[in-house]
C-alpha cells in the first residue's frame, strides 16, 4: 500500500515497500509556471533529507528540489528531460523526479499527509 | 533603485487582478508577472499575434525649451545621441550617461512638434527626471498618462481597425492619434523585436482603453515574464542587468545609437572616456550566447574559455521559447567576442558547454517604410 506525504517545501514522497518515488506538489508547479528544464541526480547517489536532489527550472527562475527522505537513488525519470513540461502537466504522477531506495522508515515521521497539506497550502494565501 | 514602503499601483491594476494576473513587486509597483495562460503562452501569442502590456510603471515626461532645438540641445548636454536632427514625429533610442561614460538609464526620444517626449526605465524614473532638471533641462513629468503596448505581427491590423491613421506610421515614429474614440499620443515601437505600437493614453481612460483592445480577438494581455524572455529573445538591453553606470555603450555595443557628428563633437558627459574607446578598442563586449545542453545559464553565472580562465558573466540569461531552448547575453574578454567562439558557462559548478553567438536570436519584424 501506498502513502503520499509532503513537505514544507512542497516536493511529495509516495512509499511503496521501500520504494520513495519523489516529486513536486500541483501547488508547487503553479507557483513555478512552466517547467523548461530539471536537472535529475545520477543513479546510484546517495542523498540526504532537506539537502538537494534536483532542480527544477521555470522561465522565470532555478529552484531546488530538496530529499524529503534520505536513500540512494535508484531510478531517475527520463522523461523530464526532453519534456520538462510533463511537470506541469501531471505532477503528481507522470511528473515524478526520481526514486529512492528508502533507508529510514522514521524519516517519513513529520511529514504531512494530504490532508494537513492541504490546509498548509490553504494557509499560506 | 528600488524604493521602500507600500508598492504603488498602476491605473490598470484592478483589471490585471481581475484578468487573474499574477502580480509581483517590480520596481516600486504591484505588477503582472503572467496572467492565467502563464508565461510561455504569452510569450509565443505575441510572437504568433497581438499582446496588449501595461507599461504604466515607466517614466514618461515632455522636455521644452526655446523651440524644438533647444530642448534637444538641453537633453544633448546629458546624452550622447543625435536629438537635433529629429524631425516631427520622430523616435530614437538613447541613454543618458555619466562622466565615466556609464549608462545611467536607456530612454526612448520622440519629437512631438516643438516638444520632445521622452519614457525612461521605472526604476530610474525619479533619478532621471532629478538629473534631467539639475542640469537645467526644461522637464515636465506625466504621471497623468498610462503607457501601453500592443505587440505582435497582428498589432498592426488592431491599430488600423481602431485609428484607420496609424496604417501610415512606419517603425521609430509617434503621432498622436484617436484610437477607439480616445485621444492618444502613439508611437511604433516596442521591447519585443516584433511590430508593434506604445500608447499613452490619459490614466482616466486607461482601463476603458485596455478593455476595448482585449475585445479584440488577437488580442491577450501578456505579463512582465513574457515581456522579459521577448525582448531577451529580440537582443535588447535590460537596464541594470545589461546596461549600468558601470558599463558604457562601446562596451555594450550601442554605438549605433551614437551619430557621427556628437562623436566628433562630444559635449555630453562621458566624451573622453568613449572616444578613448573608439580609438583604442574596448577590453570586454557584450555578446549573445547559445548554450548548448538544454540548462538555462542565468544573469551572474560565469562565462570562463575552454581553459577554465574566467572570462566574463551572464548578465540576462534563460529560456527562449521561440527558440525551444536556452539563450542569454553577457560581456567577454574582447578577445574571446567572436562570433562562434566556444565558452564555458559555469552552471551550479559545472562548466556547460555554448557559443558566442550573432543576436537577435529571434530575428526582429519591425514596419519599416
Amino acid at each position: 500500500m501506498s502513502t503520499i506525504r509532503y513537505t514544507k517545501e512542497h516536493e511529495w514522497v509516495m512509499v511503496d515497500g521501500d520504494v520513495a518515488t519523489v516529486g513536486i506538489s500541483p501547488y508547487a508547479q503553479e507557483q513555478l509556471g512552466d517547467v523548461v528544464f530539471v536537472e535529475l541526480p545520477e543513479v546510484g547517489k546517495k542523498v540526504e533529507k532537506g539537502k538537494e536532489l534536483a532542480v527544477v527550472e521555470s522561465v522565470k527562475a532555478a529552484s531546488e528540489v530538496y530529499a524529503p527522505i534520505s536513500g540512494e537513488v535508484t531510478e531517475v525519470n527520463g522523461t523530464l528531460t526532453d519534456a520538462p513540461a510533463t511537470v506541469n502537466e501531471d505532477a503528481l504522477g507522470k511528473g515524478w523526479f526520481a526514486k529512492l531506495k528508502l533507508a529510514n522508515k522514521t524519516d517519513l515521521d513529520g511529514l504531512m499527509d494530504e490532508a494537513a497539506y492541504k490546509k498548509y497550502v490553504d494557509g499560506l494565501h | 533603485m528600488t524604493e521602500s514602503g507600500p508598492l504603488k499601483r498602476t491605473p490598470l491594476h484592478d483589471l490585471h487582478v481581475e484578468l487573474g494576473a499574477k502580480m509581483v513587486p517590480f520596481a516600486g509597483y504591484d505588477m503582472p508577472v503572467q496572467y492565467p495562460a502563464g508565461i510561455l503562452a504569452e510569450h509565443q501569442h505575441t510572437r504568433a499575434a497581438a499582446g496588449l502590456f501595461d507599461v504604466s510603471h515607466m517614466g514618461q515626461f515632455r522636455i521644452g525649451g526655446a523651440g524644438y532645438d533647444g530642448a534637444a540641445a538641453s537633453v544633448e548636454k546629458l546624452c550622447p545621441n543625435d536629438f537635433r536632427s529629429l524631425r516631427d514625429g520622430q523616435q530614437r533610442y538613447g541613454f543618458l550617461t555619466n562622466e565615466r561614460g556609464g549608462i545611467l538609464d536607456d530612454l526612448m526620444v520622440t519629437r512631438d512638434g516643438e516638444y520632445l517626449r521622452m519614457v525612461v526605465n521605472a526604476a530610474c524614473k525619479d533619478a532621471d527626471l532629478a538629473h534631467l532638471q539639475a542640469n537645467g533641462v526644461k522637464v515636465q513629468a506625466l504621471p497623468d498618462f498610462s503607457l501601453l503596448a500592443l505587440q505582435g505581427p497582428k498589432a498592426a491590423s488592431v491599430m488600423a481597425r481602431l485609428a484607420p491613421d496609424s496604417a501610415r506610421m512606419s517603425f521609430m515614429t509617434g503621432a498622436t492619434l484617436e484610437i477607439a474614440g480616445i485621444r492618444c499620443y502613439a508611437t511604433r515601437s516596442g521591447y519585443t523585436g516584433e511590430d508593434g505600437f506604445e500608447v499613452s493614453v490619459p490614466n482616466a481612460e486607461a482601463v476603458a482603453f485596455t478593455r476595448r483592445l482585449l475585445q479584440e480577438p488577437e488580442v491577450k494581455p501578456i505579463g512582465l515574464g513574457a515581456r522579459d524572455s521577448l525582448r531577451l529573445e529580440a537582443g535588447l538591453c535590460l537596464y541594470g542587468s545589461d546596461i549600468t553606470e558601470r558599463t558604457t555603450p562601446v562596451e555594450a555595443g550601442l554605438s549605433w545609437a551614437i551619430a557621427g557628428r556628437r562623436r566628433q563633437e562630444g559635449g555630453y558627459p562621458g566624451d573622453a572616456v568613449l572616444k578613448k574607446q573608439w580609438a583604442e578598442g574596448v577590453a570586454r563586449k557584450r555578446v549573445g550566447i547559445l548554450p548548448e545542453g538544454k540548462a538555462p545559464a542565468r544573469a551572474h553565472t560565469e562565462i570562463a574559455d575552454e581553459e577554465g580562465r574566467e572570462i566574463g558573466e551572464v548578465t540576462s540569461g534563460g529560456f527562449g521559447p521561440s527558440l525551444g531552448k536556452p539563450i542569454a547575453m553577457g560581456y567577454v574578454a574582447a578577445a574571446s567576442a567572436g562570433i562562434g567562439t566556444p565558452v564555458n558557462l559555469v552552471v551550479r559548478g559545472k562548466a556547460l558547454a555554448g557559443k558566442v553567438a550573432k543576436m537577435p536570436f529571434a530575428p526582429h519584424r519591425y514596419h519599416r517604410n
